[in-house]
């Protein structure tokens, strides 16, 4: 049985959340949000999770994950609003056991 | 007026097989959508990406799944009404709704199934200083590209960097007298064909590419004349008629939201004990747009919940009139337009 990881997740009202997250069920960090309610249902992951939205736009706050994006997520933010630098789609970011400890806010609806 | 029997709201996979479980019924049905093509999110968002979870389709193009739903309802002969979104509903004495458009188009029917999906499909909007002055009465920005005609001749700018610029840049530069395309980045993602296409215009001074740079204002006083762009910090001014921004779509709920349904996560409330009806008696929502305890936002679910929307539809326009569930294989599907898919018969005969 693999082990969740804990991740503290900030909502768009400010509030921090402190959340286990398996890392055994192919899940990301928007259907991570999703599946905690932590963002009203219909403005987190419209898309599906195809970096098509940018609704499950992230700011990493620690540095537990790179910052790298891959080539559509990077596209996807070229055309969204609010994006920073430590800017990061949550789709696609997949839970694994290295994410122990992210600490991630969500960003502002699109 | 258009009459019908079921109004659907959404061209989605659940809004167009509900045309089918219908017309098994003897229902017609009218659908409209906002969208200017059938197929909802399947052909707006990812058109040429696999679905794995259709039962029967161990995979099928999303693009394909629309082909093979429309080709699946034709002989039910289904009306619709494209690129206009319903926006007001009002219940008559006899029971039967009217449904109006943004663009005044009346729909009169004795049920309503929303299939709406995430809702309606809105552009993405770029801030900029007096965009809604220039939106309005064709003053210049336009989201959508209806009718290319309306290019003809014209100085065109468009902005994106995704699909629906690309090909729409490669569309009008056939169309307009001019086409600039201006993206934030110099990279385009897209259709690696698209993209080609695009450099091969360029190449060929059919399209001006401004990049990396983004519209930053607009000049004229009663519409547009020139939109001003900032190139690495830089500013140019280019004469334009129009400025089309394709920065993508975004579902809002939108004026549904207003019809007194009972709304709950951004979804409608439905009783699914029964027939995914709303808290309105003869307004019924299925697919994506609906909520109930265990919803699954799934295509698959979509068809069953279309299924028996239909049954129950059947009983409230037909009061006490019997029925029972046929199978297509035994009775076969008689089309409104006279055609019959049958079974083939099994032969009788000896084998000597």
């Amino acid at each position: 049985m693999s082990l969740d990881v804990k991740i503290f997740i900030t909502d768009r009202n400010g509030v921090k959340h402190e959340v286990l997250a398996p890392t055994d069920m192919n899940m990301n960090i928007m259907e991570l949000i999703r599946s905690y309610e932590l963002a009203e249902e219909g403005t987190v992951g419209v898309c599906g999770g195809m970096a098509m939205c940018a609704s499950c736009q992230c700011y990493i706050l620690n540095d537990v994950i790179s910052l790298d994006r891959n080539p559509d997520e990077e596209a996807m933010l070229w055309e969204a609003y609010h994006v920073k630098d430590n800017s990061r789609l949550g789709c696609q970011i997949p839970i694994t056991e290295d994410l122990e400890g992210l600490e991630i806010e969500i960003a502002p609806e699109q | 007026m258009i009459q019908t029997d079921i109004l659907i709201i959404g061209a989605g996979p659940t809004g167009l097989f509900a045309v089918f479980e219908a017309g098994l019924l003897q229902l017609k049905c009218h659908i409209i959508d906002a969208l200017p093509q059938p197929g909802g999110q399947l052909a707006e968002l990812y058109p040429k990406k696999p679905i794995f979870d259709i039962p029967g389709y161990p995979s099928v193009l999303a693009g394909d799944l629309v082909t093979n739903l429309m080709e699946q309802i034709k002989q039910f002969q289904p009306g619709f009404t494209l690129g206009e979104t319903a926006e007001t509903i009002e219940k008559l004495e006899d029971g039967t709704f009217i449904v109006t458009t943004n663009e005044g188009t009346k729909h009169q029917a004795k049920a309503i199934a929303i299939a709406g999906g995430l809702g309606t499909f809105e552009p993405r909007k770029p801030i900029l200083k007096d965009i809604e002055f220039y939106e309005k009465e064709d003053r210049g920005v336009d989201y959508f590209v209806k009718d290319p005609e309306k290019y003809r001749g014209k100085n065109i700018v468009i902005a994106g960097g995704g699909d629906s610029a690309l090909d729409w840049s490669i569309f009008l530069s056939n169309v307009a007298n001019s086409v600039t395309l201006v993206h934030r980045r110099n990279e385009f993602r897209g259709a690696l064909d698209s993209v080609e296409k695009v450099q091969e215009l360029k190449n060929a001074g059919k399209i001006k590419l401004v990049t990396p740079a983004e519209v930053v204002g607009f000049n004229g006083s009663e519409r547009i004349t020139a939109v001003d762009i900032e190139v690495n910090g830089a500013r140019m001014k280019v004469e334009c008629d129009y400025f089309i921004p394709l920065f993508g779509l975004t579902p809002k709920l939108g004026p549904i939201a207003n019809w007194g349904l009972e709304i709950e996560k951004n979804a409608i409330k439905v009783n699914n004990a029964l027939d995914y009806q709303t808290n309105i008696d003869g307004i019924y929502a299925i697919g994506d747009v609906n909520i109930y305890p265990g919803k699954l936002k799934l295509i698959l679910c979509g068809f069953h919940e279309a299924t028996l929307m239909c049954q129950s539809v059947y009983n409230r326009i037909n009061p006490g009139k019997r029925y029972v569930l046929k199978y297509t294989t035994v009775s076969g599907v008689d089309g409104f337009d006279g055609t019959r898919k049958e079974a083939e018969k099994a032969v009788v005969k000896s084998i000597d």
